[in-house]
């Protein structure tokens, strides 16, 4: 049997365990939903499930997945775009200029062990309960993972290339945005793909602490609400919009480059 | 003089002492000349090529060029590695016209020179395919294309046949040769290989390791083309064999076998 085939029986066979387990009635719904209940749940959040809210002097339609998911990706968008506008130009400096290296380095290092949520207080005590806060733990989550990846690509560029080059007259910024850049680029790739996925987590842990309109409030209004099926069917929607990201985006955009580079063979 | 090397010594430290990678070395090569660096492998022939291309630098002595003191990378000196250096984000041609975009030559100049150049090593008809489509010989091919695009008055190529195939490193000696009859480069060719040596070098100069110093000369006056099964080479490579002290024959006289046997 080809692997999809079996996934997909896989699949089918843990959806029909959890009904069965459901029809069971071992616990209240709001502990276990049955899986009809979450799809319902899906198709209402993304059809007519919307609560009009005066926020001040604008209406927001919330509860409603799109116009949920249309705040978070707004946000990732921001967020992300801002890791990498910082993490990749830090990432240069650090791959390159050893001073950087030395004073800088090993702070990026010891942040990266923070585990970004844990930033939120501060953020909140700066920022206080904004927009400014969560996109300031979004930033954190992602752009020590970007920053850390591009100088690796930088310091392990293969010096053949810069001797290569160098004999050809290539020199100063020439020789990083024709060489060093270009060389970097697999691992560069490798950290955005990184940095999103923990921009994408940062973002959810962040929104499900505050009013945040996003995907993470849904999950906490489910909560709320003892309405676990809600709950489940943004779970849902959060890993499918992961999954899309890393699958339709990133993966085959690495794939590419890495056989261009010669790093893996083409099929 | 082309190029003239005055008592050049250089020493690397390392964490077991200091290495002598080379004494004293004086040499001269004329212009259109093609010298061969023969040794075995830590005899610092490496190292010497790399300071004449400016990659390194002497702590002793000096290399002049044109009579001008060498102190770093120039594009009159282009390099040839044994892995060729290509970049695998750069098709073919724009590999070629690497050198020439760096220093600025105009689109349309770059274009005419990468085309020409990529017709005399025979590789007109790949300039769209990417490096990781190439095999060895034709990697080898567009680096010495990509060197002569920068039409270098020097070529200084560092092994650049040693990771290839019996056969392809024969058509590449064949083409080289022709390369050279047709442009008159000077050349400085460091290899282990002493067949290789005599069938490409005017002069062949013989080195020896610890500290690395020049040992011998060999004039090789056979003519052109040459080929590895020639004869006359043949005996010319037992003769430069049987010249050599212990320590470079045990390195080049298991090159040769390994060559016999492949052959």
């Amino acid at each position: 049997m080809s692997g999809w085939r079996l996934r997909l029986l896989f699949l089918v066979a843990l959806l029909a365990a959890w009904e069965a387990l459901f029809r069971l009635r071992l616990w209240p719904s709001y502990v276990f939903p049955s899986l009809s209940s979450v799809i319902s749940s899906l198709i209402s959040g993304f059809t007519d499930r919307s609560y009009p809210l005066a926020l001040g002097s604008f209406t927001l339609t919330i509860g409603s997945y799109p116009s949920a998911i249309g705040v978070s990706l707004r946000r990732i968008l921001v967020g992300y775009g801002l890791s990498l506008g910082i993490g990749i130009p830090l990432g240069l400096l650090l791959g390159r200029v050893k001073f950087v290296q030395d004073t800088l380095g090993s702070i990026v290092l010891g942040l990266q062990a923070l585990p970004s949520i844990c930033w939120l207080p501060l953020a909140l005590l700066w920022f206080g309960l904004s927009e400014k806060a969560i996109m300031f733990v979004v930033v954190m989550g992602a752009v020590l993972s970007v920053t850390l990846s591009t100088a690796d690509g930088v310091h392990n560029t293969p010096p053949l290339y810069l001797r290569a080059a160098r004999t050809m007259g290539a020199r100063g910024l020439r020789l990083y945005t024709g060489v060093i850049l270009p060389a970097a680029l697999p691992a560069i790739l490798s950290g955005m793909k990184l940095g999103w996925s923990f921009a994408w987590r940062s973002l959810m842990a962040g929104e499900l602490l505050y009013y945040s309109l996003g995907l993470g409030q849904l999950l906490t209004m489910g909560r709320e609400l003892n309405d676990m099926s809600q709950v489940i069917a943004v779970m849902l929607v959060i890993i499918a919009i992961g999954l899309l990201a890393d699958r339709a985006v990133f993966a085959p955009i690495e794939r590419r480059v890495r056989e261009r580079w010669g790093l893996q063979p083409a099929r | 003089m082309k190029l003239e090397l005055r008592s050049v010594s250089k020493t690397f430290q390392t964490r077991r002492g200091d290495t002598h990678a080379l004494q004293d070395i004086t040499l001269d090569v004329a212009a259109g000349e093609f010298v061969c660096l023969l040794g075995p492998s830590g005899c610092g022939k490496s190292t010497l090529l790399n300071i004449v291309a400016g990659l390194e630098k002497p702590d002793t002595g000096e290399v002049r060029m044109d009579a001008r003191p060498v102190t770093e990378p120039g594009r009159d000196r282009v390099v040839i590695f044994q892995e060729a250096a290509l970049f695998p984000w750069l098709n073919v041609r724009d590999n070629v016209a690497f050198g020439l975009a760096a220093v600025g030559v105009p689109r349309s100049e770059r274009m005419a020179k990468t085309d020409r150049y990529l017709q005399i090593v025979r590789l007109g008809s790949f300039k769209k395919a990417f490096v990781h489509e190439l095999s060895g010989g034709m990697k080898q091919r567009v680096a010495l294309a990509r060197a002569l695009a920068l039409e270098p008055e020097v070529l200084l190529m560092d092994e650049p046949f040693a990771a290839l195939d019996a056969q392809t490193r024969d058509s590449l000696h064949d083409e080289l040769q022709d390369i050279w009859a047709q442009t008159g480069k000077t050349i400085l060719f460091v290899t282990h290989n002493v067949r290789e040596a005599l069938v490409l070098g005017d002069r062949v100069l013989l080195m020896s390791a610890r500290p690395g110093h020049i040992k011998r000369e060999f004039r090789c006056e056979l003519p052109r083309p040459r080929h590895i099964e020639d004869h006359a080479l043949v005996d010319a490579t037992l003769a430069v064999l049987a010249d050599l002290r212990e320590e470079v024959l045990a390195a080049a006289r298991e090159e040769v076998e390994h060559e016999r046997l492949a052959a």
